[in-house]
């Protein structure tokens, strides 16, 4: 592991104005200490977030889940207005990797990140959230530019999450049996206006399946799902799956979680 | 005092082990401690054109840096192979050979090529980036089945064939395919596998220049042998000059049997610097460096007659050891695995031909079952598939072919003592409620589920092992184990043992055995084990030997301390030897009920002069002193076996697929503590299951690996089982007075073959290990495709 400044931010403000080119902040750490420690990447100066008290906690209005950017997937899973709200968010978070990342890991690291297979950016596509950051607010559609890259500018903080609460949703994953983290997940979630079919894990960046959320806004019911083409052709292959594969699943999830909604 | 073999006595090891007061060696700091961290070939197959040092010997705190020609020009020995195999034609095998550190070439990833020392690991590891080494890349072998005909990699091994070795008779079996029925034939990939031990690999040499004296801090399974190989073979330091110590060490599975370079590295370099020396492997190094298991492909026949009974058999094999011959290497897909290729069954004729090949990955060795999971898996999928084809039921044709007189001999090698596979297999029946499949299966496709069921009747030879007969197949050295018990004056005991424990309970066990020999109360007896100061010469554990081999030794040692107490009782006693009787920890005679305990007798053994009232206790010409040594060699291996049912439930829209029930019975004979027996055989399912449904240690076609962490490579974990149901039957054991036959490795050689005929069971086709969820959905669904256009 290359040494690095360590610094605990007492607000946003400080956050921000330590950050520079060679800096990442600490929330979980569940990604940026694994990558230093396996010299994947290696900062100057790491900024621990985890102490700014306004950045975590979790609020429920009439339409929408604010949920702050350092808290963690635990506190996501159990809490009970979560669960009400959107009970399938609190699934979600239920079902990242294993107790000792969720005890630490967090949705504004998870959401920054962009992991290609991680949970939390499907959620944000399907439940039309708006990222809330230091200097601007982010709809999710906008936010998730590729793999593991956002549209965050350098230094720029997530402050919160604010997910609009659907009539019905269901979210389908997949987990790849050694990691955990979604192989193939689908969430699907009805809203007044339109349903999202948001998939993770099967291409190189989350994404909102327009053909599927069309087919299921016009009859919500997974049927539909039979009539939709999945094409395998840009989707991802490895040692743990084949595109045509993850095509399948997919399809197979979309029908499983309208059924499930 | 009541007996305690048999009783689910805790664990007297884990207080230590699970509040964190184990000592293990990476805890272990020397005065004056550097640090090494090893410079690794990042290709499968080079030549090492240059080692460029001279930046890195100037980066901050690097002490020293050594290379293979270091390491040469002191004439430090390579690493060997235990076991000499020999050809068919007669001809001895041919192994590489295995410096320490790379001379001129590397021969996979991970391959040892120098190692920085320096006064932090932090500062080892960033000197280790800026040592310059030159390749020029080869064209990497990989793949196990195309290894003969690819590019050569040694000089003087042509196909890349180690040995082509056959045990059993060609023509036998060939005049037995003639009169079959039918033959049932199958072909397998055994996947290979990375052991995981919990601890990585550690090593600490301190040195002492005044004495010219090393003590080696090491991960082993087995310290006697680590250091009698790295001063008789790397000529690292003479024997007595030499202290190998194996503390608590976290999980072996058979990784950590034999010194690799990293432990012979770090004593050779403590000596050469005159400072302690330590590594300690990162995941990453585990992964690329602990020898691996299993990687055998085979074809495998079986002849059979319409009614189900057997005729004849035979295995081909190709098995990859690596890029080096380790160890236990040679041995593994031969010795430990030809034996057991016909199963527990009547099997008049078979042959085993193995075909062993190097690659460019890194060495296999034994792991938990070594060559016994590999022989049960082809049989008990093969003997599966030929119920199938016959119509039979699975648990029929088994019972048909099963032995029921014994001593049984078998066709191959074995003369098997004990057992009862018809009640073993009856039992698990009983037990898994096979009767009630069908409804279970209903009730599965009622929720849209595929269920399958599958069985699996295993045997293994343990206890390893005779060491005429080994020594005589080829091994460098016997097999079998010693025992010292000592006591101290004041009367508790310390049993020293040859055997280790890193996971399995030995404390326990074996102060069980020696307090019911001996009448002391279990407390006042401590198990001591993993230092070569302490014990005498002993050859670890592995192969399901430590109890069965070592075990027996204590009771051996307790017998000779129980003749030297009756003697010197008898003195105390005023009465003859043979009328002095023990038991309870009492020395009684009958005829006048006078006693004395075992510790007093040992504390008059301790105090032979004359004190006040009391007259020397010791007969004319009786040594002082109570300690005993004694080494056991058994008369033959031990013979657990036992039947496995699996069931399974499979999602065929996804193909994910859950093992819901599984019923293990096993005869190991008796068994001394349930409780470490029952944690013995669930590890080995975990590990098993793992197997068939999990782990899979990919290599592509350059040779690198590609699941070299636990975010690629997939573990079992805990919620990927179900509750086992574990039952045993016992016929003990005759080749040793304990009754014990071992069951350390039963788990991981049953279930692979349960689960993966459960799995086919229950998706209608053939599939090969892991059965992953995508390659379940696929076979599945071409099976279905399949039938709907035959039909
Ligand atoms: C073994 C394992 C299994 C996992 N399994 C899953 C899984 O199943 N599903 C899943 O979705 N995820 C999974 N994860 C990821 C995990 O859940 C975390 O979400 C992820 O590691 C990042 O969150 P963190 O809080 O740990 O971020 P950190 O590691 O602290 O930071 C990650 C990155 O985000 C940036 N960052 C953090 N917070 C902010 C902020 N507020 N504003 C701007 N930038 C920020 C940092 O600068 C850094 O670049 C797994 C991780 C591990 C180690």
């Amino acid at each position: 592991m290359k040494t690095f400044n360590y610094h605990s931010a007492k607000d946003v403000k400080e956050a921000s104005k330590l950050s520079s080119s060679n800096s990442a902040y600490l929330a979980g750490g569940m990604t940026t200490i694994p990558s230093i420690k396996l010299g994947l990447a290696s900062y100057r100066d790491v900024i621990d977030i985890k102490g700014i008290k306004s950045l975590s906690g979790i609020k429920v209005s009439g339409k929408s889940v604010k949920i702050g950017a350092t808290t963690k997937h635990v506190e996501v899973a159990k809490s009970k207005d979560v669960k009400k709200a959107i009970p399938s968010l609190s699934a979600l978070a239920e079902g990242i990797g294993d107790p000792q990342v969720r005890n630490r890991g967090t949705i504004g690291g998870s959401i920054a990140n962009n992991d290609p297979s991680a949970d939390y950016p499907s959620a944000c596509i399907a439940l039309n959230a708006v990222i809330h950051t230091n200097s601007r607010k982010i709809e999710a559609e906008k936010f998730f530019k590729g793999m593991f890259e956002t549209a965050l500018k350098s230094g720029e903080i997530i402050e919160a999450i604010e997910f609009s609460i659907p009539q019905k949703s269901n979210y389908q994953k997949y987990p790849n049996p050694a990691s955990r983290y979604a192989i193939v997940g689908v969430y699907v979630a009805k809203h007044k206006s339109a349903v999202n079919v948001a998939v993770t894990g099967a291409k190189s960046c989350v994404y909102n399946d327009k053909d599927l959320s069309k087919a299921l806004s016009n009859n919500f019911s997974s049927s539909s799902v039979d009539a939709v083409r999945i094409s395998s052709s840009e989707m991802n292959s490895d040692v743990h799956a084949s595109a045509e594969y993850r095509a399948n699943m997919v399809k197979v999830f979309a029908k499983k979680a309208v059924e499930a909604c | 005092m009541a007996s305690l073999v048999g009783s689910r006595v805790e664990r007297k090891e884990d207080k230590k082990l699970l509040t964190g007061r184990g000592k293990y060696t990476a805890d272990v700091n020397f005065v004056n401690q550097t640090f090494a961290y090893f410079v690794r070939s990042p290709h499968a197959r080079a030549q090492i054109k240059k080692v460029d040092i001279t930046k890195a010997m100037k980066a901050p705190g690097v002490v020293s840096i050594l290379t293979g020609a270091d390491i040469a020009n002191d004439k430090i020995g390579g690493l060997i192979a235990g076991w000499r195999i020999k050809s068919e034609d007669g001809s001895d095998m041919k192994v590489p050979a295995h410096p320490p550190l790379a001379n001129d070439t590397v021969n996979y990833v991970g391959d040892h090529v120098a190692v920085v020392i320096a006064e932090s690991l932090d500062e080892a590891r960033n000197a280790a980036e800026i040592v310059k080494v030159d390749y020029k890349i080869l064209k990497a072998v990989v793949d196990t089945k195309d290894a003969m005909s690819s590019d050569q990699i040694y000089k003087d091994i042509p196909k890349n064939l180690c040995f082509d070795w056959l045990l059993g008779d060609r023509t036998k079996v060939k005049e037995a395919f003639e009169k079959a029925d039918k033959v049932i034939k199958i072909d397998l990939i055994n996947n290979r596998l990375v052991p995981n031990a919990m601890e990585p690999r550690a090593a600490n040499a301190d040195y002492n220049p005044s004495t010219e004296e090393i003590t080696l801090y090491t991960t082993s399974q087995n310290p006697h042998l680590a250091r009698i190989i790295i001063s008789a073979f790397n000529g690292v330091a003479p024997e007595n000059k030499l202290r190998v110590i194996a503390p608590d060490v976290g999980g072996g599975f058979g990784s950590k049997i034999y010194p690799y370079a990293e432990e012979v590295v770090c004593s050779w370099a403590a000596k050469k610097i005159e400072r302690p020396v330590k590594w300690v492997a990162d995941r990453t190094e585990s992964f690329l460096s602990d020898c691996h298991g299993r990687d055998h492909v085979t074809h495998a026949e079986l002849a059979v007659k319409n009614d189900g009974t057997f005729l004849g058999f035979k295995n081909e094999t190709i098995a990859n050891l690596g890029a080096y011959a380790s160890v236990f290497g040679t041995v593994t897909p031969t010795y430990l695995f030809g034996p057991c290729a016909t199963g527990v069954y009547k099997m008049p004729a078979a042959y085993t031909n193995v075909k062993a090949v190097f690659t460019n990955t890194a060495p296999v060795d034994a792991y938990r079952g070594a060559g016994r999971p590999e022989a049960t898996y082809t049989i008990e999928t093969l003997v599966e598939k030929a119920a199938r084809e016959l119509g039979m039921d699975p648990a029929e044709i088994r019972m048909k072919n099963f032995p029921t007189q014994f001593p049984y001999q078998q066709t191959l090698v074995h003369s098997v003592d004990s057992g009862d596979y018809v009640a073993g297999l009856n039992k698990a029946m009983e037990l898994a409620d096979y009767k009630g499949f069908e409804k279970r299966k209903r009730e599965s496709a009622s929720k849209g589920k595929l269920r399958g069921i599958g069985l699996c009747s295993y045997f293994e030879a343990c206890g390893i092992a005779p060491s005429p007969v080994v020594m005589m197949l080829g091994c460098g050295i016997g097999l079998w184990e010693s025992a010292e018990v000592r006591f101290n004056p004041t009367g508790n005991v310390t049993v020293f043992t040859g055997s280790h424990s890193h996971g399995q309970g030995h404390d326990t066990t074996f102060a069980q055995i020696a307090a019911d020999q001996l009448g002391v109360p279990i407390e006042n007896i401590e198990i001591s084990h993993g230092d070569t100061d302490k014990g005498p010469f002993g050859y670890g554990t592995y192969g399901s030997r430590s109890l069965t081999v070592g075990g027996t030794a204590i009771v051996k040692a307790c017998d000779k301390i129980i003749a030297k107490g009756k003697r010197v009782a008898a003195k105390m006693l005023e009465a003859s030897v043979d009328d002095v009787e023990f038991s309870n920890g009492e020395f009684v005679v009958a005829k006048s009920n006078k006693k004395k305990t075992i510790g007093e007798i040992a504390f008059a053994c301790y105090l032979p002069g004359t004190y006040g009232e009391v007259k020397s206790p010791l007969p004319e010409g009786e040594e002082p002193g109570l300690k005993e040594t004694s080494f056991f060699d058994p008369a033959n291996f031990s013979f657990p076996a036992g039947s496995h049912i699996c069931e399974v439930e499979v999602d065929p829209d996804t193909g994910e697929t859950k093992v819901v029930k599984y019923t293990a019975i096993d005869d190991f004979g008796t068994i001394i503590n349930p409780l470490v027996v029952e944690g013995q055989v669930h590890g080995g399912l975990a590990q098993g299951i793992g197997q068939a449904l999990y782990e899979n240690c990919h290599y592509d076609e350059t040779g690198q690996l590609v699941t070299a962490s636990y975010m690629d490579y997939t573990m079992p974990r805990a919620d990927n089982f179900p509750d086992f149901n574990l039952g045993f039957t016992c016929t003990p054991a005759t080749s040793n007075p304990l009754g014990t036959k071992g069951c350390g490795e039963a788990g991981a050689i049953a279930a692979p073959p349960a689960v993966m005929n459960a799995v086919m069971n229950a998706i209608g086709t053939e599939i090969s290990m892991p059965a992953t969820a995508e390659k379940v959905w696929k076979a599945y669904n071409q099976n279905k495709k399949r039938n709907s256009e035959a039909a």
